[in-house]
């Protein structure tokens, strides 16, 4: 679809409104990764994949595998928004009556697999671009990993079969917020030259700013465009963006704003994001 | 009786399969020759998926083909496939999809590899996991059988448990497996004796032993673990009055937990387990392993007559 980069801003700004009110709705859930994303979720799902609310099953359809599993609001409300289900589903987030479960859930229209437990979505990112492959479809499918996730070896063992099976349709986006639960990625366990490694398990390597929609635009069409196997793209992110207190921290890795105050200064710094 | 290999079986049917459906996907992690999924892959290169020995990568990227509407079987040694509990877990079942894992070299019969590859919990795992199905075929016939069965007609997730080891025929050429459904090999009216895999065999030599001391035992085959055949055992527990569970496993989680709860719960009646008690296993003969764990025909006979010797049970005819 034709989104201009101002078009895609103000959605960015409605999924991040969604997000903290899903979290504080259900006083619990992680904001700091979904807001972290939500940029990268806005443009492929507005932008870049070829999909339809109207008809999820499509055979053709893109795919995308929502790895870190833990980033259920910001896929559960780019969802929405996009039309997959209504908006007003998403309060019912984490509760009982609902089936927006606390993580991502093929339940719920236009997800493709539940994930939670971390290291387990390229794998079936890759089963799902061999199998476009043996149909000769020219369906892309896309995973999502968080930068904790990453040391999951699971991860590393399907880096090498991707790379094995020449998935050129299979995109990975690392969005590296350089935070998880404990703290900071470097201290909790330090991976290194990530792209140096994701270059050495064979894949093509692009890096960008997670917030530029330019950049994961023009990321995404040269990912799309390569034969020779599939591409990583590390996207440069931050943990709670767009939320001033919950920005490079990990207290809000897996809570919501802890006090009525809290929220409102939420969402009433997301309110003057677009004034601005 | 003659011996026949239940992997060959499994090869062999993977390759049939191939030829009539384009939708079946096989998956390995470097142990193709050992579990005969290397028929296929050599039948069938395009749907052959070597993933090295990597068995997280194989369950999740199974998942994800299973996704994307193949019909998936995925091998590997019985032991090394619990490593993936979790992506079993998450990926497959909570995902309700159509994966078989079709796992060889469990148990005992593994023999001189030793304690290290002798799984013998690996029943007890997979049947905890909310819709995972469990099946143990008894001989190559019943491999065949099983093989097409949850092909044509099952999309759940499946674990099916292979020994390297051949084992003697049993069952009929014309058999034909039904999930949840035990058969009866031997009937009796004194104790019943439930068995699968390589057990079977023992119980109907047991059965044998039991007759020349003037006692009837029925001996039925169990392969369906999960489901169970429970109006099955319970019919066995009302009309024999006695049970015995034989299984090459452990005797926790497994068929003898399993009847334990079914008998307890509906018909309680005097029973015995063997199997393995809590313990790993041990470098050997495959089936030298049976007489030093306990877990003969002979074993089997002598749990049976245990059975005799408790008197207090209202339900004892």
């Amino acid at each position: 679809m034709d989104y201009s980069n101002v078009d895609l801003k103000k959605i960015a700004n409605k999924i991040r409104h969604d997000i903290i009110e899903m979290v504080y709705g259900a006083n619990s859930g992680h904001p700091g990764g979904s807001l972290s994303i939500t940029d990268i979720l806005t443009v492929l799902y507005f932008k870049e994949m070829n999909i339809d609310p109207e008809e999820p099953d499509d055979p053709g359809r893109d795919r995308l595998v929502m790895s870190k599993g833990h980033a259920s609001p910001g896929l559960y409300a780019t969802l929405a928004e996009r039309g997959f289900f209504p908006t007003s589903l998403l309060s019912g987030f984490r509760k009982l009556s609902s089936k927006l479960e606390g993580h991502v859930h093929r339940g719920v229209p236009g997800v493709e697999t539940s994930t939670g437990s971390l290291g387990q979505g390229l794998g079936i990112g890759v089963g799902m671009a061999l199998a476009g492959k043996l149909d000769r479809r020219d369906y892309h499918v896309y995973v999502i990993l968080g930068d904790g996730e990453i040391e999951e070896g699971n991860v590393w063992e399907s880096m090498m079969a991707g790379s094995k099976y020449k998935l050129s349709h299979l995109i990975a986006i690392l969005d590296r917020n350089r935070v998880q639960l404990d703290g900071f990625t470097d201290d909790i366990m330090p991976m290194g030259n990530i792209r140096a490694k994701a270059e050495s398990f064979g894949w093509n390597v692009i890096e960008i700013n997670g917030h530029n929609y330019d950049e994961i635009v023009s990321a995404i069409e040269r990912a799309k465009s390569s034969t020779g196997g599939p591409t990583f793209i590390i996207a440069n992110t931050v943990k709670g963006k767009g939320v001033s207190y919950m920005e490079n921290t990990a207290k809000y890795h897996g809570s919501p704003p802890a006090s009525r105050e809290e929220y409102e200064k939420a969402i009433s710094e997301l309110d003057m994001e677009l004034i601005q | 009786m003659t011996a026949e290999s239940l992997r060959d079986a499994y090869g062999n049917t993977l390759v049939e399969l191939g030829k009539a459906h384009d939708d079946l996907v096989v998956l390995d992690a470097d142990l193709s020759s050992s579990t005969r999924t290397s028929v296929f892959g050599k039948a069938f290169p395009d749907r052959f998926f070597n993933m090295g020995i990597s068995e997280q990568s194989m369950v999740t990227t199974a998942a994800g083909l299973a996704l994307s509407g193949k019909k998936v079987f995925a091998s590997t040694f019985a032991v090394f496939l619990t490593r993936t509990y979790e992506q079993l877990r998450q990926s497959v079942c909570y995902n309700n999809l159509d994966v078989k894992f079709v796992v060889t070299h469990a148990g005992l019969t593994v023999g001189e590899d030793g304690a290290t590859h002798q799984i013998v919990e690996d029943v007890g795992i997979m049947s905890g996991l909310p819709n995972m199905h469990v099946v143990v075929p008894g001989d190559s016939i019943e491999t065949a059988s099983v093989i097409h069965y949850l092909f044509e007609k099952t999309k759940t997730p499946f674990y099916v448990r292979l020994s390297r080891e051949k084992f003697e025929v049993v069952n009929d050429r014309g058999y034909e497996f039904r999930l949840g459904k035990g058969v009866t090999l031997k009937d009796g009216s004194d104790i019943t004796i439930l068995a699968y895999g390589a057990m079977i065999n023992f119980s109907l030599k047991a059965a044998d032993i039991l007759k020349a001391k003037g006692i009837d035992a029925r001996v039925i085959n169990m392969s369906s673990i999960k489901p169970i055949d429970r109006d099955l055992v319970i019919k066995a527990a009302r009309e024999t009055g006695r049970v015995v569970t034989a299984e090459e496993h452990s005797i926790y989680n497994g068929l003898g937990s399993r009847v334990a709860e079914i008998i307890s719960e509906s018909y309680p009646v005097p029973l015995r387990r063997v199997g393995m008690k809590d313990n790993f296993g041990k470098s050997g003969k495959a089936w030298e392993l049976f007489d030093y764990f306990h877990m003969t025909a002979d074993d089997i006979a002598k749990a049976s007559e245990e059975c005799f010797r408790v008197e207090k049970y209202e339900n004892i005819p």
